[in-house]
C-alpha cells in the first residue's frame, strides 16, 4: 500500500528504492502510503487475524512489491505489562511497560532491521550492511543470517564486548572503526550507494524508520485500542520517538482508535544529549556534541531525527530529559527490583528520566504512562559491575548458611 | 589553497556526475562559492535563504565537523579535504 517516496522538507517526490535523502534539499525521505485503501481495508479484526509479531501491521508498513520472502525472525508484539511497584516507587498509579527486550536479538532494533531487510530484499539487494552502536549491529547480522543474505556491520571500536561477540558470531563481517558513533555513521554515508548495500538506517532509511510504529501500534492495541496519555521513550537518533508519535497519528487517522491526547517525551544521558539540551534551553538548532556515557545504544551526537523529535515534544506538550551515569545504573537496579526486568543502560536512561519527570510534576500521577524498555540488560552488565554481585559468600555448611542470613532457628519449616 | 571537496551521491546531478571537485579556497565558506562556480546550481542545494548551511547538510574539513570549529568561516588548508554528507543516517 505504499505509493511512493517524499522529502520530509521540501515535499518533493522520489521513487521507491535504497534512497534516504532528498535530492534537492537532503531532507529525509519518507514513505506515502495509499491511505484511502488502508481506510478500506484495515480493522482491528484484520490486524487481530495476523500473526503474532509485528507483521500483523504489514498493511500500515512500507511493504515493497515482490515475491522475495519477508525477513523476519519473529521480532514485535513484545509484552506490554503493568508495572505497579515501579510505578509506587516514582508516584505514577497507571504505569506500564512496553517490554522489548524480549525481541529475538533482545532490542527493539529487531523491529526496523525486520522491514528494512524485507524491503531490501524486493530491491533485489543481497548484502545487509548497518553503522551501529551496538543493538542495530546483532539484529542486522541474526537476520542477514537468518534470511541467507551477506551483511558487512560497521561499529565503534569501543563497543561493549557483549555486544561485539554477540554480533560477531552471526558470521558477519563485522568492521570496527576507530572512532565514535557519529564517525562511523559518516563513514557509512560516504559508503552507502557505492557497493550496491542495503545500509539499514542510512540508504534504506525510509524504510527501516516506519518499524518503529509497530511499538506505537502495539502499545494502542495492548491497551485494548486506546491510546495512553504519556510515553516515555529514549532518544539516540531520536526516530523512535517520533514514529511512535507518527503511529498513534495513523490508528485515529484511519479511526482504529478514538481521538485522544497524548504526549510523549524523550529521554537521554547527560553524556549525550543534544536533543534533551535543545529542549531544555528553547534554542531552535540542535548543537552536536561528542558523547560520553555508559548508554552507548543512545550515543549518538548529532542525532538525524533530533529537529522532529524537538517538533514531537513541543505538539504533545511532551519533555525531554537527561540524566547521569550513577543515575542510569541506579535505575537500571530499581527497575530490576521492583518489576523483575533487565534493560540495558537506555533502559536505565528512559527509567531515570521518567523518574525525574514524574518528579518534576511533568507526568500526570494519575495517568496512563508507558515505559519503552528498548534493549536487554544482559548485553551491558559491567556497569553494574559493584552493585550486583553475591549478597552473602559462605563455607557449603547449613550453620553457615543459617548464620550468613542471620535466620532464626525458630522459623518453621515447610510442611 | 588547493582543496578537494567531496561530493556525496545525492548532489552529483549537479556536479556532472562528478564524485571529487578541486578548488581554490581558504575556508569553508570560499570553498562552497568556488563550487558553485564551477557547477551552478550546488549553493542553493547546501545554503538556506540566509546562506547557512541547510539543517540536514554536515560538512567536515579533514574529518571535524565544522558545526564544531567556525561553521561556514572554517579554514580549509593546503590540501584539506572537504566532504559534504547528508546528516540524514543513523540511528
Amino acid at each position: 500500500m505504499i505509493q511512493g517516496l517524499q522529502c520530509r522538507e521540501c515535499a518533493r517526490p522520489a521513487q521507491v528504492g535504497a534512497v534516504h535523502v532528498c535530492e534537492f534539499c537532503f531532507g529525509p525521505l519518507e514513505v506515502v502510503y495509499d491511505r484511502e485503501r488502508q481506510r478500506r481495508t484495515v480493522s482491528r479484526a484484520s490486524i487481530e487475524a495476523g500473526p503474532a509479531t509485528l507483521w500483523r501491521y504489514a498493511d500500515l508498513l512500507p511493504v515493497l512489491p515482490g515475491d522475495a520472502p519477508r525477513v523476519d525472525l519473529g521480532a514485535g508484539f513484545t509484552p506490554l505489562v503493568r508495572a505497579p511497584r515501579l510505578g509506587a516507587a516514582l508516584g505514577l498509579r497507571d504505569l506500564w511497560l512496553k517490554n522489548d527486550t524480549l525481541n529475538p536479538t533482545n532490542s527493539f532494533k529487531d523491529r526496523v532491521v525486520s522491514v528494512a531487510l524485507s524491503a531490501a530484499r524486493r530491491l533485489g539487494i543481497t548484502t545487509a550492511a548497518c553503522a551501529s552502536t551496538g543493538n542495530l549491529a546483532q539484529s542486522v547480522a541474526a537476520h542477514a543470517a537468518g534470511a541467507g543474505m551477506d551483511s558487512c556491520v560497521l561499529i565503534p571500536a569501543d563497543l561493549e564486548e557483549a555486544k561485539i561477540m554477540a554480533t560477531a558470531v552471526y558470521g558477519t563481517r563485522l568492521v570496527a572503526v576507530e572512532g565514535n558513533y557519529d564517525d562511523v555513521n559518516r563513514l557509512c554515508g560516504e559508503i552507502a550507494g557505492e557497493h550496491g548495500w542495503g545500509f539499514v538506517n542510512v540508504n534504506l532509511r525510509p524504510y527501516y524508520a516506519e518499524g518503529s510504529k509497530t511499538i506505537g501500534f502495539e502499545i494502542a492495541e495492548q491497551l485494548g485500542w486506546a491510546l495512553p496519555d504519556h510515553v516515555v521513550a529514549p532518544m539516540a537518533s531520536g526516530s523512535m520517538l517520533v514514529k511512535i508519535d507518527k503511529a498513534f497519528r495513523e490508528l485515529v487517522d484511519l479511526g482504529l482508535v478514538d481521538e485522544a491526547s497524548w504526549t510523549v517525551s524523550g529521554a537521554q544521558a547527560a553524556g549525550c544529549n543534544p536533543i534533551a539540551a535543545a529542549y531544555k534551553t528553547g534554542a531552535g538548532t540542535i548543537r552536536p556534541v561528542k558523547p560520553d556515557t555508559v548508554a552507548k545504544s543512545l550515543a549518538i551526537g548529532d542525532p538525524a531525527d533530533g529537529y522532529y523529535a524537538l517538533d514531537v515534544l513541543a505538539r504533545t506538550g511532551g519533555a525531554a530529559e537527561d540524566v547521569t551515569d550513577a543515575e542510569i545504573a541506579e535505575a537500571m537496579t530499581l527497575l530490576a527490583r521492583t518489576e523483575g526486568v533487565l534493560a540495558e543502560t537506555a533502559g536505565g536512561v528512559t527509567v531515570a528520566v521518567l523518574a525525574k519527570l514524574a518528579a518534576a510534576g511533568r507526568i500526570d500521577p494519575d495517568g496512563r504512562t508507558v515505559a519503552v524498555i528498548s534493549g536487554h540488560g544482559l548485553k551491558t552488565l559491567p556497569v553494574l559491575r559493584g552493585q550486583a554481585g553475591p549478597t552473602h559468600t559462605i563455607a557449603p555448611s547449613y550453620d553457615a548458611f543459617v548464620e550468613a542470613l542471620a535466620l532464626s532457628a525458630a522459623e518453621p519449616a515447610l510442611s | 589553497m588547493t582543496a578537494t571537496i567531496r561530493i556525496p551521491t545525492p548532489l552529483r546531478t549537479a556536479t556532472a556526475g562528478a564524485s571529487v571537485v578541486e578548488v581554490q579556497a581558504d575556508t569553508v565558506g570560499d570553498a562552497l562559492a568556488a563550487l558553485e562556480q564551477a557547477h551552478p546550481g550546488v549553493a542553493e542545494r547546501l545554503l538556506d535563504g540566509d546562506g547557512n548551511l541547510r539543517r540536514f547538510v554536515n560538512v567536515f574539513v579533514d574529518d571535524e565537523d565544522v558545526r564544531f570549529a567556525q561553521g561556514l568561516a572554517t579554514p580549509v588548508r593546503a590540501g584539506s579535504t572537504v566532504s559534504i554528507i547528508p546528516a540524514v543516517a543513523g540511528g
